[in-house]
């Protein structure tokens, strides 16, 4: 029994030992990368796994999230960890505003409407060149510095990363288990049935969709301090397509579901941008991508319910049994 | 306690409900019978707010019993015959409007409502096939029926699901059981206990025999009788004619969308078109003859 209650914070210490092995900054980059894309895809998550939402508009939240951070602490000269709050509370009001309207299309026209909604946010940050700076996006955003600790560095910020997801997982593992998670769950398997049972779904999955925005914008916001500079690229139709993506492949309504399918799709990004040349020498992008689009079609045939329906078999900590309401 | 005044329902093009006029008295277990397409279901839909109605009232007596009254002196006192004052009271289907028109206060407009506003004033729904959610354990069912009373209700909760533990104590033993797994018998008992949950003032059942045993559609029905004797007010859809009538106080037919027949229960037992249509009378006098 011992051993069980000591697996996970054995895993948590040795993946917090890994910057002292890994003796390079581009691999602690790919972490940190995976690190951002985990927390955006664990409120992705809880509004396609739990709400049964799907939305295909969340960089633009991660942008709007980057861009108030950028916008805030380069134009205005707020400090960095007020930016950071600003870039967390933005998504959440503009989600809170769009939210009503659009969840009430659903299925494909919900998918089409977020499309829309991120299509929107990725042609003001190329257009608002006075505000964003245009293509060429802006420089110059500061470390961010809580209380005299300047996180400069990789590893601290390897760190600071870390530490927000693994807060997030314990708060959403809670969120779970709480009464508004049990009629999340309900909503998931049949809203018509939640709506019977007198839950008002759709003021919760207004909730999951403003909460799943709030988290979009923080990784937009620590995403600004980590690269210091932002532009429009990394915020288009393509980056939430890839969202939704890392939030199926890890596995929806899984525990561990979102990190193994932001871990997956990033690494197998970068895996085959450097195998691809060695195989088929002179090969460009395009065949990085027919290569990425096999292997997601074999994961999804042979493990439909994704990667994170294995980490169901590894109970997560802090489970509370609910035998009586909270 | 309710009054439904012109009712029409429409899913699409189709007209599932045609100016319905009806009532359901306090404490009466009232059953809507009739076959597929007679729009049994969509009313019970329209009056837990899933249907919204493209014309008609739906009225619910209001919370309380508001005091007699010098406009209306007769008021809030159930059963009592119609008086000069209240002259259109308690006459049955027609005059209810404008006894509400007459006795503004005792009665409120519901007509439209979102679900979860139906339930929070006290109507909720057992829907057709149960719908229970499979993935979540039995405590976790009945605790999502009183969603909505959370807040004002947090300490009485564990003693309401302790009470429908001890109306369906079958459920007690399997509580923390995925209520997917259990037997459709015992998830109907789940599906009727968190309905329960919510106190509801009409409890509304769509066809809860469907898929069931005979023996367990009869623990079903009894189970019914002994909650119209806690004072639920229950309207029961139901395609099984002969268990319904059994525990039913009063029942109604529907056809295509509008009240053909309605009566007590001995009434429609022993009226010759409800034996012939759904008794299946019909058939066995034919097989006699033959």
């Amino acid at each position: 029994m011992w051993s069980k209650s000591l697996l996970w914070p054995a895993v948590i210490l040795l993946f917090l030992a890994l910057p002292f092995v890994i003796d390079s900054n581009y691999y602690l980059s790919i972490l940190i990368v995976i690190g951002l894309y985990t927390i955006i895809v664990q409120g992705l998550g809880i509004l396609m796994g739990y709400a049964g939402q799907v939305s295909f508009g969340h960089a633009g939240f991660f942008g709007l999230g980057g861009y108030t951070v950028a916008i805030l602490t380069t134009r205005f000269d707020w400090s960095p960890v007020f930016a950071l709050i600003a870039a967390v509370i933005l998504p959440g009001l503009i989600a809170a505003i769009i939210g009503r309207p659009t969840l009430k299309l659903r299925e494909l026209y919900l998918a089409l409407g977020t499309m829309g909604f991120g299509i929107l946010i990725h042609t003001l940050f190329n257009e608002g060149r006075e505000l964003t700076g245009g293509p060429s996006g802006i420089s110059g955003i500061p470390y961010l510095s809580i209380g005299g600790l300047s996180f400069d560095s990789d590893i601290k910020f390897f760190y600071l990363v870390w530490a927000v997801v693994l807060l997030v997982l314990i708060g959403i593992n809670n969120l779970i288990r709480s009464r508004v998670g049990r009629a999340l769950r309900a909503i998931s398997e049949s809203e018509h049935a939640a709506e019977t049972a007198g839950i008002d779904t759709g003021k919760l999955k207004l909730k999951a969709f403003i909460f799943s925005a709030l988290l979009a914008g923080l990784a937009g916001g620590l995403y600004a301090f980590y690269i210091t500079f932002i532009s429009p690229s990394p915020f288009g139709f393509h980056t939430s397509v890839q969202f939704v993506l890392m939030a199926v492949v890890g596995g929806l309504g899984t525990f561990l579901g979102p990190l193994l399918g932001a871990a997956l799709v990033v690494l197998l990004g970068e895996l085959l941008r450097w195998v691809i040349p060695l195989v088929i020498p002179g090969a460009g992008g395009e065949y990085e991508i027919i290569f990425f689009g096999l292997i997601l079609v074999f994961l999804m045939i042979f493990r439909p319910k994704g990667l994170g329906a294995f980490g169901k078999n590894l109970k997560p900590p802090a489970v509370k049994p609910s035998v009586a309401p909270e | 306690m309710l009054r439904i005044k012109g009712l029409d329902v429409y899913h699409g093009y189709v007209q599932a409900v045609r100016g319905l006029s009806m009532h359901v008295k306090e404490g009466e277990l009232l059953a809507i019978l009739g076959s597929n397409g007679a729009g049994k279901s969509s009313l019970l839909g329209t009056l837990a707010g899933l249907n919204k109605p493209a014309k008609g009232d739906i009225l619910l007596k209001r919370k309380g019993d508001t005091p007699p009254s010098e406009e209306c002196p007769q008021r809030m006192k159930g059963d009592t015959p119609p008086s000069e004052e209240c002259p259109q009271r308690m006459k049955g289907d027609t005059p209810h409007l404008a006894e509400t028109e007459e006795c503004p206060q005792s009665y409120q407009a519901i007509t439209g409502n979102s679900p979860e506003k139906m339930v929070r004033l006290g109507i909720s729904l057992v829907p057709e096939r149960r719908e229970i959610f499979g993935s979540l354990n039995v405590l976790d069912n009945l605790m999502l029926g009183a969603y909505h009373r959370y807040r004002s209700d947090k300490a009485i909760i564990p003693s309401d699901i302790r009470e429908v533990m001890e109306f369906f104590p079958a459920l007690k033993d399997r509580e923390n059981e995925l209520a997917g797994t259990l037997s459709g018998g015992l998830q109907q008992m789940l599906a009727i206990g968190r309905a329960l949950m919510a106190r509801p003032k009409l409890l509304l059942l769509d066809e809860p025999s469907v898929g069931l045993a005979p023996l367990v559609v009869r623990e079903i029905m009894s189970i019914l009788a002994q909650l119209k004797n806690t004072g639920v007010t229950i309207m029961l859809v139901e395609q099984n004619t002969r268990a319904a009538l059994k525990v039913a106080d009063r029942a109604l037919v529907m056809e295509r969308g509008t009240i053909t027949i309605s009566g007590s229960s001995d009434e429609l037992m022993s009226d010759v078109k409800v034996q012939q249509a759904y008794l299946g009378r019909a058939r066995v006098q034919a097989a006699v003859a033959l």
